[in-house]
């Protein structure tokens, strides 16, 4: 992140009502990609939270991450639907393609490769998600086509 | 002349944006004259994009996959010249079509207006009878009367347990505390299940309706919607609907103006299929760790902030204004002697339709498989069905006669669950879809209870030996004793049901585990390092295959039969998959 700047947690923190950590990392989270050190303890002092337990919740949810990610999400759908109709083949492919493992980033920082559980398109399965969209119906094939768009996209962003 | 274009996640997925943008363009260009609107998932995710045509006259007609370059077509050859393309055609309510059956079978209560409303209006909504149901609740101002009639139509929860919708109420209204709560469950994490996420994102009204009245009846003036983080369309329209809903009166501190405060907040999930569970799910709303406790006492006594809580999934509250509108009798009428209603089913795997069916309670297995699915893809050889996700288990083909309904599909082992259906054909082998839903649920395991954490470890760690084949001989009955132990000595659902997918498995498929254990095959040919590759005499010599073997296992000249080195093998199956002439055998 170039600079950190600065949340008025507490204003979100509703006041009289409690209950508001995981929005409020979900809020941070969106600001700079993961949860940041500097944040967890921006939430604290702001909010009067213990830092033990915004560490517990930062850890207990699969959302929440501690390290940054790179600058498109790819995330495989492994769920039932999915599993039954080769998602392992499109995660392997994927793998090739961009040469870092599943949960990894690759070195120039375009690309995270995460797994989920279900992203409720089962009926198009295999599915993934870039980002904000959704891809079915993939083959192996077809998923190293859409991974190179979204990386001719970025040299055309660069140029 | 209205044309509407299903944007749903499935449907935008498989381009129905593009295809809406390329009608919009056109329309602006302004040679053909049209209305454009967008609409919700009817249910088709199989031919999506899905595009309907509303003639004046209000007759409709629709097409499947509409891809954005068919649009010219559509317009020049439907719009102009009136003809219909037959070959794109899947449903006209003239009764022609090629998807008919899917329709037909069906019986739409909760689904009644997915696919055929604009989900972001809500003029759309009034007009097809939206909150209706609410004023009248309001205006009769008895809220006795409306539990008594909920506990009537028989309507039992749809976010896996079933127990009695109206019961649940009464203890929350009966229960004492000066500030009630009411939550809408909508966390389906279910792999597998999809159907709240399409009512939420093509109906999200009745939904909200449906929370109002439950509001009304127990008296709880508050509400949370608790959705998946991974669900941002209808998060988004959910959004919307809320705004639209407080601005006409229909939440806020005086509901259709007579004096009735209700407020819901939205709460985004981050990513655990635990807090599906009620208590884990309230214990995230209150800001914590999504950690199940003890019950009792019941959300209904002591819930939310510790005040009464009535948490009702979606489908549930999306039935209750047609409960209210049509009496508890028409609902009891369909369905079972303990199964009311109807209940949304979302398709998926090998199966030719895939999609959400609603169906009436009391229809077999069969079918939903065939007569409303169409069959398996590629008519390969229907095994089992798994229903219920992690929690629930498999129902093989020989008791494809199983009716729908809560008892009869607990019998096999399996249970309703949230309604995944997700069909397997003989390509699926059974220890690795177990494996896959125990390495589901011990990641998703909190870690409170020893037998959830480990049993499931211990289960994933058998499982995987035998996949691998390395399966010892006892690793069948100690599967079965983890299972019992797991099921016996977890607190919350996620640990008493985990062991299900393993007894299930077993039970109806145990020859498949012994094939592993004992002969070191797996018959369903998915296991790799079980699989042995052979070239056939058939091969042509092309040198495909030695060029992609990894390991250089493959040898041979051009033209001539190649030679596979066993001892080198890896059992990737890349061979296998360029040959063009099928010369490799898989066994
Ligand atoms: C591990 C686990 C996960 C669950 N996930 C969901 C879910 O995703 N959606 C849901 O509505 N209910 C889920 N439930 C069931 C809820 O605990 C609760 O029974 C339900 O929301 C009650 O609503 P209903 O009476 O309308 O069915 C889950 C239960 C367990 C044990
Ligand atoms: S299983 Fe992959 S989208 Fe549901």
């Amino acid at each position: 992140m170039s600079e950190h700047r600065k949340f008025d947690f507490k204003k979100q923190h509703f006041a009289g009502e409690e209950g508001h950590l995981i929005p409020l990392l979900q809020r941070a989270q969106e600001t700079d990609g993961y949860i940041t050190r500097e944040r967890i303890v921006e939430i604290h002092k702001q909010c009067g939270i213990p830092l033990a337990q915004i560490y517990g919740v930062a850890t207990f949810y699969a959302q929440f991450r501690l390290h940054p990610i790179g600058k498109n999400l790819i995330r495989v759908c492994h769920g039932t639907a999915c599993h039954v109709s080769g998602a392992n083949d499109i995660t392997k492919a994927i793998e090739d393609t961009l040469g870092v493992c599943n949960g990894e980033t690759t070195p120039d920082r375009l690309f995270t490769i995460e797994t989920v559980s279900c992203l409720g398109c089962c009926s198009l399965a295999p599915v993934i998600m870039i980002n904000h969209s959704t891809h079915g119906n993939l083959t192996e094939k077809e998923v190293k086509k859409v991974l190179k768009q979204y990386q001719k996209a970025d040299i055309g962003e660069v140029q | 002349m209205k044309i509407l274009v299903g944007l749903g996640t499935c449907g935008i997925a498989a381009g129905a944006e593009r295809t809406y943008e390329a009608l919009a363009k056109s329309q602006a260009a302004g040679t053909v004259p049209f209305e454009l609107d967008k609409t919700g998932c009817i249910g088709m995710c199989y031919r999506e994009p899905l595009v309907e045509i509303r003639s004046d006259d209000g007759s409709r007609i629709q097409y499947g996959n509409v891809s954005a370059d068919k649009v010219e077509k559509l317009l020049s050859e439907h719009i102009l010249q009136g003809k219909t393309i037959d070959e794109w055609l899947v449903w006209a309510d003239d009764g022609r079509g090629s998807e008919r059956a899917y329709f037909s079978h069906q019986t739409r209560i909760v689904l009644r207006n997915c696919g055929k409303i604009n989900p972001e209006s809500l003029e759309d909504y009034l007009a097809a009878d939206g909150y209706k149901a609410l004023r009248q609740v309001l205006d009769q101002n008895d809220p006795d009367a409306l539990i008594a009639s909920i506990v009537d139509s028989g309507l039992r929860g749809r976010g896996g347990a079933g127990f009695l919708t109206g019961m649940k109420w009464r203890f929350t209204r009966l229960a004492e505390g000066d500030r009630k709560f009411i939550i809408c469950n909508a966390d389906e994490g279910d792999p597998g299940a999809f159907m709240d996420r399409s009512v939420l994102e093509s109906d999200p009204h009745s939904v909200l309706e449906g929370m109002v009245i439950a509001a009304f009846a127990i008296g709880a003036n508050d509400g949370y919607i608790y959705v998946r983080a991974e669900y941002p369309k209808a998060i988004e329209r959910l959004n919307i609907a809320v705004a639209q809903a407080e601005a006409a009166g229909f939440l806020g501190d005086d509901v259709c103006g007579k004096g009735f405060s209700f407020h819901v907040k939205l709460k985004e999930g981050a990513g655990a299929f635990v807090c599906g569970e009620e208590t884990a799910l309230m214990a995230s709303i209150e800001g914590k760790r999504g950690m199940p406790r003890m019950r009792p006492p019941f959300p209904a006594t002591k819930g939310l902030w510790d005040c009464p809580t009535s948490i009702n999934n979606v489908e549930t509250f999306a039935n209750v204004p047609w409960i209210v509108l049509n009496g508890a009798q028409a609902f009891a009428a369909i369905g079972t002697a303990n199964s009311k209603g109807t209940k949304v089913f979302a398709m998926a795997g090998k199966i030719k339709r895939g999609g959400l069916v609603e169906v009436p309670m009391g229809i077999s297995i069969r079918d939903i498989v065939f007569d409303v699915c169409g069959g398996i893809k590629k008519d390969k050889k229907f095994k089992t069905v798994q229903m219920g996700g992690p929690s629930g288990g498999f129902i093989p083909a020989e008791l494809q006669d199983t009716v729908i309904d809560y008892e009869s599909i607990n019998k096999t082992g399996a249970i309703m669950g949230s309604g995944g259906l997700v069909v397997m054909d003989d390509t699926t082998c059974m220890v690795d879809v177990t494996r896959f839903f125990l390495e589901f649920t011990q990641r998703e395991s909190c870690g409170k209870c020893t037998f959830c954490r480990v049993g499931t470890k211990r289960m994933l760690e058998v499982l995987t030996r035998i996949c691998d084949g390395n399966g010892r001989e006892g690793d069948i009955e100690l599967l079965e004793q983890l299972a019992v132990l797991t099921k016996n000595t977890s607190l919350c659902g996620l640990g008493t049901t985990a062991p299900n997918p393993v007894l299930t498995a077993i039970k109806y498929f145990r020859s498949e585990f012994e094939a592993h254990i004992t002969n070191r095959r797996c018959p369903a040919h998915q296991c790799k390092p079980l699989l042995t590759y052979t070239i056939l005499d058939s091969c042509v010599g092309c040198l495909l295959c030695a060029k992609v073997c990894p390991t250089k296992a493959i040898t041979g000249e051009l033209k001539k039969v190649h030679v596979l080195d066993q001892s080198k093998c890896t059992h990737c199956g890349e061979c296998h998959k360029v040959c063009r002439v099928d010369a490799i055998a898989v066994y």
